[in-house]
């Protein structure tokens, strides 16, 4: 059992406790974004294999049509997020990887109303498990808290595991984002809607929102719309990065552990972004194509912060201007700051996962130089899954990395970053973590193809 | 947006909190000052002298290291000054202050600077310059003097001013010139180890004793300790398991024979077992960081500090006990590393 709840407040252990900055957009209801002249849609839009593109150079496409087409099981498609001409279809940089991707680009028709075309309506209460499955594929929606994993792959739950609860969660533990505050608020409906279909697909009992206990007026907000029935229920859990993490709210609300290594579904527990739920709500009826979402505009030197309506594709050069971004130098992050995603270049586009799009310049902690470790143990009591991110530290500097892996348990790292925030000796510990997982990665698959 | 502008890249996290490695030094020495201002009331100018050379030494000594390692000087991070004060407190008040310069060129150059400098430190620098001075001058080192002479402010102590390679001065008329009533010139755990006195826990507590320079008052070390443990620079899981430690191997003692063992308050309390705890056994770089490795390292100080007493030839204990425990820290390391989340029932290392 979770020790951590006799104290009044469901929480894990260890974790830390950064500055929020919350309240510079939470109350900021959700507004559109004026549509860009121009969308640049990657066809890599989550884990998996991209789409195939469908359409051809100078196609007139409208907005909500699909534009290219899963491939295999482990793909989403991708659909038009303007109703506008397809300029071009081309390699264009990756925010993340910064490997080059294919892309469609399409201009934006400024004439057009941009009405988004929707199919057949379906009921999902008819469907059969794989009938739904299916129907989720294809909407094209993925993981909205940041880790783009394709939402219906989730749903292909081995026979051995059986799902009892689905989590729902709306923590939004890392500092600056309130995208799923405001969606939790604006989007109750729907996101009930979403909470049902998953239910129906899993054949869970019973669902648990999970939300942080800083947003406990969002939890008076829902609780007069939850079903009477008792199977959905809400619970406020402690506010601490990164209680969001999966792993971690699982333990927070249950008190299980999720072994190393396996998915959720082993322990009976299905963990959906309350964000992606109410866009799945949302869609699902009118089997439309995932096209915008909520996107937290924030940080430093913006005239303009807020919650955006946004075209997926939006390039972040539009989207700067119009929240009137006045610095001179800046740190461009895609997500939040703890574990968001570096930006160098403003056409880069908002893509399905990205959550919010964080400008830091005072706020950013910049490069500093790192002194020697002094063993402090700082790290230790912040890593939320108790490895030793000293020893790891010491080790990546002497580039053992395969004895960070094989004794360490490098692969439980989830990245979190709470290590690098603690250290006092300003040591880039997840930064030395990330670089020695890639490293064993292509090791392992050298290993592996020398082997055949 | 008026034009294009500077994009800087960088790997998550963009954010950082933490108090930077030379704040925490500075702030054990803040934690230090208050026990070196009640040593300078006790013992005038003599340790005062003691601590100012000392901390100048090892000062001198690191810097000079860095400039031969052609390494930028890191005595900026107060590092330094932490061992010059730490040293000082465990010298007896009157140790001569050439004896007190090569105790402190000692702990950095062989307990620190050959090791690679702060972090890399095997041993707590200051232990490792009192052991050698404790080997090298085993007479000056147990020569004690009376707290609370009259004339402390204004005269020296005579055996301070010894000149280097010279006998110093004896202290044993001074002593007694300046005493009230009849000064022995024998700390509580000499008194309880040779000649079975025991000296009254009130006494201990508040440093009404004769001791080393900083490590007589177990409150005011207590306060200190209380309020980097309320910054979050000292971990107070160390402290308390050497504490335990003393207490549990001593009460086993004490319950056996009362009247042959001593008290474990009396084990607590004196020849600056609660000084080492809270500033010595603490020192992170020696001592283990994985949370049960913490308890068990503190476990095993407390211990050997009893045995020493007890059935060592000397009485300086703690010293050892924790030397000792930094020579054992990377073993305990690796038989406690912390359980991995969602390794529950599994095996840590299948």
């Amino acid at each position: 059992m979770n020790l951590f709840n006799f104290f009044g407040k469901k929480t894990f252990p260890h974790g830390i406790h950064p500055e929020g900055f919350k309240e510079e957009t939470h109350d900021h209801q959700t507004r559109r974004l004026p549509f860009p002249p121009q969308v640049t849609l990657p066809l890599a839009q989550s884990v998996g294999k991209p789409p195939v593109p469908i359409v051809h150079i100078g196609q007139h496409v409208q907005r909500g049509e699909l534009i290219a087409k899963a491939n295999g099981f482990m793909s989403v498609p991708l659909h038009a997020s303007v109703t506008g001409t397809v300029k071009r279809i081309e390699l264009v940089p990756d925010a993340a990887t910064g490997n080059k991707e294919q892309a469609i680009i399409i201009q934006t028709s400024l004439s057009s109303s941009q009405i988004a075309v929707h199919h057949a309506s379906q009921d999902f209460e008819q469907m059969s498990p794989e009938q739904l499955i299916q129907a989720i594929q294809d909407i094209g929606l993925v993981g909205l808290g940041g880790a783009a994993f394709p939402a219906h792959v989730k749903l292909n739950i081995p026979k051995e595991h059986k799902v009892h609860t689905v989590i729902v969660n709306g923590c939004e533990c890392e500092p600056f984002m309130t995208t799923d505050h405001r969606v939790m608020l604006e989007q109750i409906d729907y996101m009930l809607t979403g909470i049902h279909i998953i239910m129906k697909a899993v054949g869970a009992e019973k669902a648990i929102i999970g939300i942080e206990d800083n947003k406990l007026n969002v939890i008076e907000e829902i609780k007069p719309f939850l079903p009477s029935d008792g199977r959905i229920t809400i619970e406020a859990v402690m506010t601490k990065y990164p209680q969001g993490a999966g792993k971690m709210l699982v333990y927070s609300l249950l008190g299980q552990e999720t072994p190393s290594g396996e998915r959720s579904s082993s322990i009976g527990v299905i963990i959906y972004n309350v964000a992606t739920l109410a866009s799945l709500g949302e869609l699902f009826p009118q089997a439309q194509g995932f096209i915008e979402r909520v996107i937290t505009i924030t940080g430093d030197n913006l005239n303009n912060p807020g919650n955006y309506l946004v075209p997926i594709g939006t390039p972040l050069r539009y989207i700067l201007e119009h929240a009137e971004f006045t610095g001179i130098e800046a740190e461009l992050i895609l997500g939040g700051p703890m574990m968001g995603t570096p930006v160098g270049f403003l056409n880069t586009p908002v893509k399905k996962s990205t959550g919010t799009v964080l400008v830091l310049d005072e706020r950013s902690s910049k490069y500093a130089d790192s002194s020697p470790c002094i063993k402090c143990s700082r790290c230790l009591q912040a890593c939320p899954i108790n490895l030793n991110p000293s020893e790891l530290g010491l080790l990546a500097a002497k580039r053992k990395y395969d004895v960070m892996e094989e004794q360490f348990h490098l692969k439980d790292c989830f990245e979190c970053g709470s290590c690098s925030y603690v250290c006092p000796s300003n040591i880039p510990l997840v930064q030395y973590f990330r670089i020695a997982k890639t490293l064993n990665k292509e090791r392992h698959l050298l290993d592996a193809s020398e082997l055949q | 947006m008026a034009n294009q502008p500077k994009i800087d890249i960088r790997s998550s996290p963009f954010i950082h909190k933490a108090p930077t490695v030379p704040e925490i030094m500075r702030n054990v020495v803040y934690a230090l000052l208050p026990l070196a201002a009640y040593a300078v009331w006790q013992f005038g100018i003599s340790a005062f002298a003691l601590m100012m050379t000392t901390v100048l030494s090892c000062i001198a000594t690191e810097h000079l290291f860095c400039k031969l390692s052609h390494k930028a000087s890191t005595i900026g991070d107060a590092s330094a000054i932490i061992t010059g004060l730490l040293l000082a407190m465990t010298l007896p008040p009157g140790f001569p202050l050439w004896m007190g310069a090569v105790a402190g060129f000692i702990a950095i150059s062989m307990g620190k600077t050959l090791f690679g400098g702060i972090g890399f430190n095997v041993f707590n620098p200051a232990l490792v310059g009192r052991a050698f001075i404790q080997a090298a001058f085993p007479v000056s080192i147990t020569t004690w003097t009376p707290a609370l002479a009259a004339n402390r402010f204004v005269e020296f102590i005579p055996s301070t001013l010894a000149l280097p390679f010279m006998k110093p001065l004896p202290t044993a008329e001074w002593t007694t010139q300046v005493s009230i009533d009849g000064f022995a010139g024998a700390t509580p755990l000499s008194l309880m180890k040779f000649q079975g006195i025991m000296t009254d826990s009130y006494d201990l507590f508040m440093g009404f004793t004769a001791g080393s320079t900083g490590e007589t008052s177990t409150l005011l070390i207590l306060l200190c300790g209380a309020y980097l443990v309320f910054k979050n620079m000292l971990d107070w899981r160390i402290p308390a398991a050497v504490i335990f430690g003393t207490a549990l191997t001593s009460a086993c003692f004490y319950m056996m024979d009362s009247s042959h063992y001593p008290s474990p308050s009396f084990m607590i309390f004196s020849g600056g077992l609660m000084f080492a705890a809270v500033f010595m056994a603490s020192d992170m770089v020696a001592s283990p960081v994985t949370p049960m490795g913490i308890f068990v390292f503190g476990l095993l100080v407390g211990f050997l500090t009893v045995i020493i007493r007890l059935f060592g030839g000397l009485t300086e204990a703690v010293m050892y006990a924790i030397l000792l425990g930094n020579a054992a820290t990377p073993i305990i390391e690796s038989y406690t590393q912390p359980h991995i989340f969602g390794y529950k029932g599994k095996n840590n290392h299948e």
